[in-house]
C-alpha cells in the first residue's frame, strides 16, 4: 500500500523516530506518537478482526477506549501476552507484536465466517434456545462454542512484570484533561486545593488540543493554541499533580475511586526491566470533578459494520492528531454538524470527500456553508440504505428519507468510497457518574441522558454533562466551578468564544431501509454482533426491561460494555414498545470502565506475599529437621517429620507410636492465648463457657467448651487460673481471632458492667508440649527445681517456674491422653528450650511430632477437633459431651438454645466412633454414611469426620456424625464408595484407654 | 467504600471495620424464662430494610470498639455514628 496516507503535518508524531512492529506476522512501520490503530491505518490496514458471533470482517471503528472491533492479542507467544487489548489505545514501541483475535486460521480467511451465512438461523437467544436441551449434550456444545468464541488467549506462564498499589488523598480529583478538565484543574489548584488531574491518554487537552478549526476560537486564538497555553501554565502549579495514561476504572461511594496508571506499556520491551508496569491508584478525594467527555454515536443502518466505516470524529482525530488519512475517497454520514468539522479537516489537507449524507433537510451553520463552498456534494434529508465491500467498504446506496423519517423513498443512488465516517451525535460519558450512584435524566431535545442527582460531593462538567458547543462547555464549566469550589474565577471573565457549529440534530435511532427488517443487519453492538433485529425479536418475545433485553441479545455485554450502541438499543426499545426513553431503565455500567489486568488488581500480593505467613518461634528448627508444613489459618505448622524417605503415613505411624511408648514433643505455640483479668473474670468465664468456673482454684486448669448463642459448638480449649482475678485462656489455632472478637463483643455491648480486660498474647509465648510415659523424666531434667510429684503437681494444674532464670509457666494438661506437660515461655526463648527438651529426651528417643500425629492421638482418645468433627451444626449434646454442660448455671451463651424443639430432637446427627469390619481398611474423611443401600433414594445418615490407622490399637478408627447415632451403638452401617461398600460398626468414640489410666499412672 | 467516622478514632476507611448486623437488639436478661418463639425472635429475626437502618459496627483493625451507625441502605449515606449504650441521635 502506498504510504501517501500519512500527512506530515502533525506535531504529535515524531517522524524522525521510526518504529517497526508486527501485526498478524507482517512487519509494518509507524512513528513515535502513533497508536497501533493509527499506524495500521497509515499502512492502509482497516481489517483487524472478526466479529464475535458471525465472524464478519471488522475494522478499526474509533480512536479511543470505546473501540468495539480492534480488539487484539498483544505480545503473542510471550509471558507478557495479553488478550482483549484495544489497538486504539496501544502506543507503538519497537518490537511490538500483535495479532487479531477471534479468527482462525487468519483474519482474511476465517472458517467461522460461515456463521454469517447461517445468520438467519442464529437469532438473539440462539445459544440459550438451542443448547439448553438435552442437558447431557452441553459438554459437546461447549467444546465447539469455546473453540469458535474469540476472547483471546490467556497467558500460560507467570507474568514477569511488577505491579503496585498506591493510595492517594486529594482535595479535588479531576477526571479527564480535555478543555473543561484543564480549566477545572487550574481553577482548583490556583485556589489552594490539592488537586490531581488524570487522563487515560498519553497527552493532555482531549479533542480540543488538535482543534485547529477557524470555526471555533477562544479569545481570537485557535482552540488548540489557547489550550496549549493553559496546559503550559498548569504544569507549573505546585498544588497540582498530573497523571497521564491513567484511566479511572471505578467510582465508588464516598468519592473512593480506582484508577490504573500505565507506566511502561509504551516503552520498548527491553526498557521495562525492573520497572513497575502499572499502578492501581486508590484515590480518596474530598471533591470529584468528572470531565470524561462524550462518545460519538454511530448510525444504525443495514451493513453498518464493514471495515472502512469509522466514527466521523475518529477520522478527524486520525488526520489532525496522527496525520493519517483513513481513506482517499471519503463519505461522511451524519445527523448533526460535527461531521462538518471532520470535513474541514479533510478539505484542509486536500483529501477527497465524495459526498456528505445528512439526515437533516435543513442545515444552517457557518461551517456547513463553508463545506459547501468547497464543492462538496451534500445530500440533505438522505440516508444510507446499504453498503458494499467484503473486506473493505467500496460503495454505498443512499435514498431520500420520508418527512417523518420512518421510511425511505425515491430512487437509490450508488456512491463509491473507501472510507465512511458516521456521526449520530454525542453520548455523554456518564459511566463513572452512574457507577458512583448518580441518577440520570433524559433530555428530549437532543436525546441524551445527563447527570441529574449527585450522590456525593462531585460535579460533571463539559460534554459528559451534556454541554456540547465550545461556548457552552467553557461558560458552563466556569459557572459550575465557581459554585462547586466556592471560588472567584474572574480570570476568565472576559473570555470570548466563537463557534461555527449549531446544535441542530435529526435523531433517528434505527434508520429505515427499503428492505424488510428480517433481511437487514444493522449492528447496534458491534463487538457482540447484536442487531436491531435481535432487539426487536427480544421485545416480540416479551422482554421489556433493558437489563433483560441486554442479557437476551448480549447487547452491551462485551469488553466495551456497549459504549457505542447502548443508547441506540434503548432508543429502539422505546420506539418499538412506544414508551418514553428511560422508562425501561438505563443499563447499569459496572466497573471497570476499561478492562484491568489481573496483575494490576493483585499488585504486590503475589507469590509469598499473597497471604501473611505466621511462623512459630521454633519454626527454623522444624525446617532444619525436615518437617513438612501445613497451613492452619495463617500459621505454618509442622505437619510431620519424615525420616529416611518415609512417606507421610509411615512418619505419622512412627511418631504416634513413639509418643505413647516413650516420649513425643509438639510445638503448640499456635494455639490462641487470651489473657483475662479483672474482678469479674470468673463470672465472665461462667457466662461464656458451658461449664462452671467460680470454684476453679488458683493454679488449676480446666477444659472449656464455648457455644454460639444458637447452642452450636464454637471453640474449645484449656483455661488456667493464674491468680484470683487472672486467667489465661487457650483457643483453637484457627479460632483465636474470632474468639477474642466474640468475647470483646459481649463485654462491650451486652455486659459493659463487668470488670474484665482481655488481651491477645498468642505471639508472646512459645508453647512446647512434652508427652508420653517418659515426659516426667525429661521435664525434670530440663527444670530440675520443679517438684513434679503427683501430689505437688497433679494433672490439670499449673506452676510458675524458671528455666535458666527465665520465667515460664508449666501446665500439666494433655490432648493425647498421655502424661504430659506444656511449657510456656517468652517467645524468643522458645527455640532454645525446645532444643533443651530434645537434648534431655535423647536417651528416651524423644520424637518430635506434627499436627497429623496430634490429630491421630487425640482421635484415639475421642477428643474432638472443633471445625473438623464439628461444623456449627452440632451442640455439646450432639457430641455426647453432656458432662461439660452445667445444669446448675442460670445462663451462659447458647444455653437457652440447647432445649429448643429442634436441638432436643433425638434424630439429630450425633458424634460416634466407627470401626471397620476389616481393621486394615481406613475410611475416607468426608465419606457418606448410610444404613440401607437397597432403598432408593438412599438416605444419607451422616459422614465420616476423622479417620486414621491407629498404630497403638493396630486397627483403623474413625469418628463420624450419624443421625440418631447415640442410640446405635453396635449397629452395622455402610460407607458406599466408588467401587465398593465398606461395612462399619458404630462404636464408642473413645477407642484408647477409656478409663484414663495412663494420665494417672505412677511414673 | 465508605469513610466511617469511628466515635473513638475519627474518619477511617471501611476496610478497617466489620459490620455486625442490626443494632439495639438486647440479649434477654432471663433467656430461660422465654418460650421457643420468643427466644427465636431474639436469635434469628433481623430486619433488612431498604432505607434507614440501625447497625452495629466494629473498628476491628483500629480501636476494636463496637459502636452504632444509622445508615440509609438505599444510597449508603451514613446519617450518624454513636457509642454503644447511647440513644440514636436521629430517627
Ligand atoms: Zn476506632
Amino acid at each position: 500500500m502506498s504510504n501517501n496516507l500519512r500527512f506530515k503535518t502533525s506535531k504529535f508524531i515524531d517522524e524522525t523516530y521510526r518504529i517497526s512492529f508486527k501485526f498478524n506476522n507482517k512487519t509494518y512501520f509507524g512513528f513515535k506518537g502513533d497508536t497501533l490503530a493509527s499506524a495500521l491505518l497509515a499502512n492502509g490496514v482497516h481489517l483487524v478482526g472478526r466479529s464475535f458471533k458471525y465472524h464478519r470482517p471488522r475494522g478499526i471503528m474509533t480512536s479511543g477506549s470505546e473501540e468495539p472491533n480492534a480488539i487484539i492479542q498483544l505480545h503473542d507467544n510471550s509471558s507478557r501476552t495479553e488478550p482483549n487489548v484495544r489497538a486504539t489505545e496501544v502506543e507503538i514501541y519497537e518490537g511490538l507484536v500483535a495479532s487479531s483475535q477471534n479468527c482462525w486460521p487468519s483474519v482474511n480467511f476465517d472458517i467461522g465466517g460461515i456463521n454469517n451465512l447461517l445468520s438467519p438461523i442464529l437469532p438473539a437467544g440462539f445459544y440459550y434456545k438451542t443448547f439448553m436441551w438435552p442437558a447431557s449434550f452441553w459438554e459437546k456444545y461447549e467444546y465447539f462454542i469455546r473453540k469458535s468464541a474469540g476472547l483471546g488467549k490467556s497467558p500460560k506462564v507467570a507474568d514477569p512484570d511488577i505491579y503496585e498499589h498506591n493510595y492517594i488523598h486529594c482535595d479535588v480529583l479531576v477526571i479527564g484533561a480535555g478543555i473543561s478538565g484543564i480549566i477545572a484543574a487550574k481553577m482548583a489548584a490556583k485556589n489552594g486545593f490539592k488537586t490531581l488531574l488524570v487522563d487515560e491518554k498519553s497527552y493532555l487537552g482531549g479533542s480540543s488540543i488538535y482543534d485547529n478549526s477557524e470555526f471555533s476560537k477562544i479569545n481570537n486564538h485557535l482552540t488548540s493554541s489557547w489550550l496549549e497555553k493553559e496546559i503550559n501554565e498548569i504544569s507549573k502549579l505546585e498544588n497540582l499533580e498530573i497523571k497521564t495514561r491513567t484511566s479511572v476504572a471505578a467510582f465508588h461511594g464516598y468519592n473512593f475511586l480506582l484508577a490504573r496508571e500505565n507506566l511502561t506499556d509504551h516503552l520498548p520491551v527491553n526498557q521495562r526491566e525492573n520497572k513497575v508496569r502499572q499502578r492501581l491508584l486508590k484515590i480518596r478525594a474530598k471533591k470529584v470533578i468528572t470531565a470524561t467527555g462524550s462518545i460519538e454515536r454511530p448510525l444504525i443502518f443495514d451493513n453498518n459494520d464493514r471495515p472502512g466505516i469509522l466514527l466521523s470524529s475518529a477520522i478527524k482525530k486520525y488526520i489532525d492528531l496522527y496525520g493519517v488519512a483513513c481513506g482517499k475517497n471519503n463519505v461522511l454520514f451524519t445527523n448533526n454538524d460535527t461531521a462538518y468539522e471532520t470535513a474541514m479537516s479533510l478539505i484542509q489537507r486536500g483529501i477527497k470527500i465524495n459526498a456528505i449524507i445528512d439526515n437533516r433537510e435543513q442545515i444552517d451553520s457557518k461551517i456547513s456553508y463553508e463545506v459547501e463552498k468547497n464543492n462538496i456534494k451534500i445530500y440533505k434529508g438522505y440516508s444510507i440504505v446499504e453498503t458494499y465491500g467484503y473486506r473493505r467498504i467500496n460503495k454505498i446506496s443512499i435514498m431520500k428519507l420520508s418527512k417523518d423519517g420512518q421510511t425511505v423513498i425515491g430512487n437509490k443512488t450508488k456512491l463509491n468510497c473507501d472510507c465512511l465516517g458516521l456521526s449520530g451525535g454525542w453520548t455523554p460519558a456518564v459511566h463513572l457518574f452512574t457507577q458512583s450512584g448518580g441518577k440520570l435524566k433524559f433530555r428530549e431535545e437532543d436525546q441524551v441522558f445527563i447527570p441529574d442527582v449527585y450522590p456525593s460531593d462531585q460535579i460533571s462538567i463539559g460534554s459528559c454533562n451534556g454541554d456540547f458547543g465550545l461556548e457552552e462547555i467553557v461558560k458552563n464549566t466556569l459557572s459550575s466551578l465557581k459554585k462547586f469550589l466556592n471560588i472567584d474565577n474572574s480570570e476568565y471573565k472576559t473570555i470570548e468564544i466563537i463557534s461555527g457549529l449549531n446544535q441542530s440534530k435529526r435523531n433517528i435511532w434505527l434508520l429505515p431501509s427499503d428492505k424488510s427488517i428480517g433481511k437487514t443487519k444493522s449492528f447496534v453492538d458491534y463487538q457482540n454482533d447484536a442487531t436491531s433485529k435481535d432487539i426487536k425479536l427480544a421485545l416480540r418475545e416479551g422482554f421489556r426491561s433493558i437489563e433483560h433485553v441486554k442479557r437476551y441479545t448480549t447487547t452491551g455485554m462485551g469488553t466495551d460494555q456497549g459504549k457505542l450502541g447502548n443508547m441506540h438499543a434503548l432508543g429502539i426499545i422505546s420506539e418499538t414498545a412506544g414508551t418514553k426513553m428511560g422508562e425501561h431503565g438505563t443499563t447499569t455500567f459496572r466497573p471497570p470502565y476499561t478492562p484491568l489486568t489481573f496483575g494490576t488488581i493483585v499488585g504486590r500480593n503475589v507469590g509469598e506475599f499473597f497471604d501473611i505467613f505466621r511462623r512459630t518461634p521454633i519454626h527454623d528448627w522444624h525446617v532444619a529437621n525436615n518437617a513438612e508444613f501445613e497451613n492452619v489459618g495463617q500459621w505454618k505448622r509442622a505437619w510431620y517429620y519424615p525420616k529416611d524417605n518415609e512417606n507421610m503415613h509411615q512418619a505419622v505411624q512412627r511418631e504416634s507410636k513413639a509418643a505413647r511408648d516413650s516420649a513425643g514433643i509438639l510445638d503448640a505455640s499456635t494455639l490462641g492465648k487470651i489473657d483475662i483479668q479483672g474482678t469479674d473474670a470468673s463470672e465472665f468465664l461462667n457466662r461464656v463457657y458451658t461449664n462452671a468456673w467460680s470454684k476453679l482454684a488458683v493454679g488449676k486448669c480446666r477444659y472449656g467448651l464455648m457455644l454460639n448463642e444458637d447452642g452450636m459448638v464454637y471453640d474449645d480449649g484449656v483455661t488456667t487460673r493464674l491468680g484470683e482475678n487472672h486467667y489465661i485462656m487457650t483457643t483453637t489455632t484457627g479460632g483465636a481471632a474470632n474468639v477474642l472478637g466474640k468475647l470483646e463483643d459481649y463485654l462491650q455491648t451486652e455486659w459493659p458492667e463487668l470488670d474484665v480486660y482481655l488481651s491477645s498474647v498468642t505471639d508472646h509465648y512459645a508453647t512446647i508440649s512434652v508427652c508420653g510415659p517418659n515426659s516426667k523424666k525429661i521435664v525434670s531434667k530440663v527444670i530440675p527445681d520443679l517438684d513434679l510429684s503427683d501430689e505437688k503437681f497433679p494433672h490439670m494444674s499449673f506452676k510458675n517456674t524458671k528455666i535458666d532464670n527465665i520465667k515460664c509457666r508449666v501446665m500439666r494438661i494433655s490432648f493425647t491422653g498421655e502424661h504430659s506437660y506444656e511449657i510456656n515461655i517468652q517467645a524468643n526463648f522458645g527455640k532454645s528450650v525446645w532444643e533443651k527438651c530434645m537434648e534431655a529426651g535423647k536417651e528416651f528417643n524423644i520424637t518430635p511430632y506434627g499436627t497429623e500425629t496430634m490429630h491421630l492421638l487425640r482421635a484415639e482418645k475421642g477428643f474432638i477437633i472443633v471445625g473438623q468433627d464439628t461444623d456449627a451444626t452440632l451442640t455439646p449434646i450432639d457430641l455426647q459431651m453432656d458432662w461439660i454442660v452445667s445444669k446448675k448455671k442460670y445462663d451462659f451463651i447458647g444455653k437457652r438454645s440447647l432445649y429448643r424443639s429442634d436441638t432436643i430432637r433425638e434424630d439429630r446427627k450425633q458424634l460416634v466412633g466407627l470401626l471397620t469390619e476389616n481393621p486394615e481398611e481406613v475410611l475416607e474423611e468426608g465419606a457418606q454414611i448410610v444404613a440401607d443401600i437397597k432403598k432408593s433414594p438412599i438416605e444419607m445418615l451422616g459422614h465420616v469426620t476423622s479417620s486414621y490407622y491407629s498404630p497403638n490399637l493396630k486397627k483403623s478408627i474413625a469418628l463420624g456424625v450419624v443421625k440418631g447415632g447415640k442410640n446405635m451403638l453396635g449397629q452395622k452401617l455402610i460407607i458406599p464408595m466408588e467401587n465398593k461398600n465398606i461395612n462399619v460398626t458404630v462404636a464408642d468414640p473413645v477407642f484408647f484407654d477409656k478409663e484414663g489410666e495412663r494420665l494417672n499412672a505412677k511414673l | 467504600m465508605f469513610l466511617i467516622n469511628c466515635p473513638f478514632c475519627g474518619e477511617r476507611e471501611q476496610s478497617e471495620f466489620k459490620a455486625g448486623g442490626e443494632a439495639h437488639i438486647v440479649r434477654p436478661k432471663q433467656p430461660t424464662e422465654l418460650s421457643d418463639d420468643e427466644w427465636a425472635e431474639y436469635l434469628f429475626m433481623r430486619k433488612n430494610i431498604k432505607g434507614v437502618q440501625f447497625e452495629r459496627w466494629n473498628h476491628i483493625h483500629g480501636c476494636r470498639k463496637w459502636f452504632n451507625m444509622v445508615r440509609d441502605t438505599s444510597n449508603d449515606q451514613i446519617k450518624a455514628v454513636y457509642k454503644m449504650g447511647e440513644k440514636p441521635p436521629v430517627k
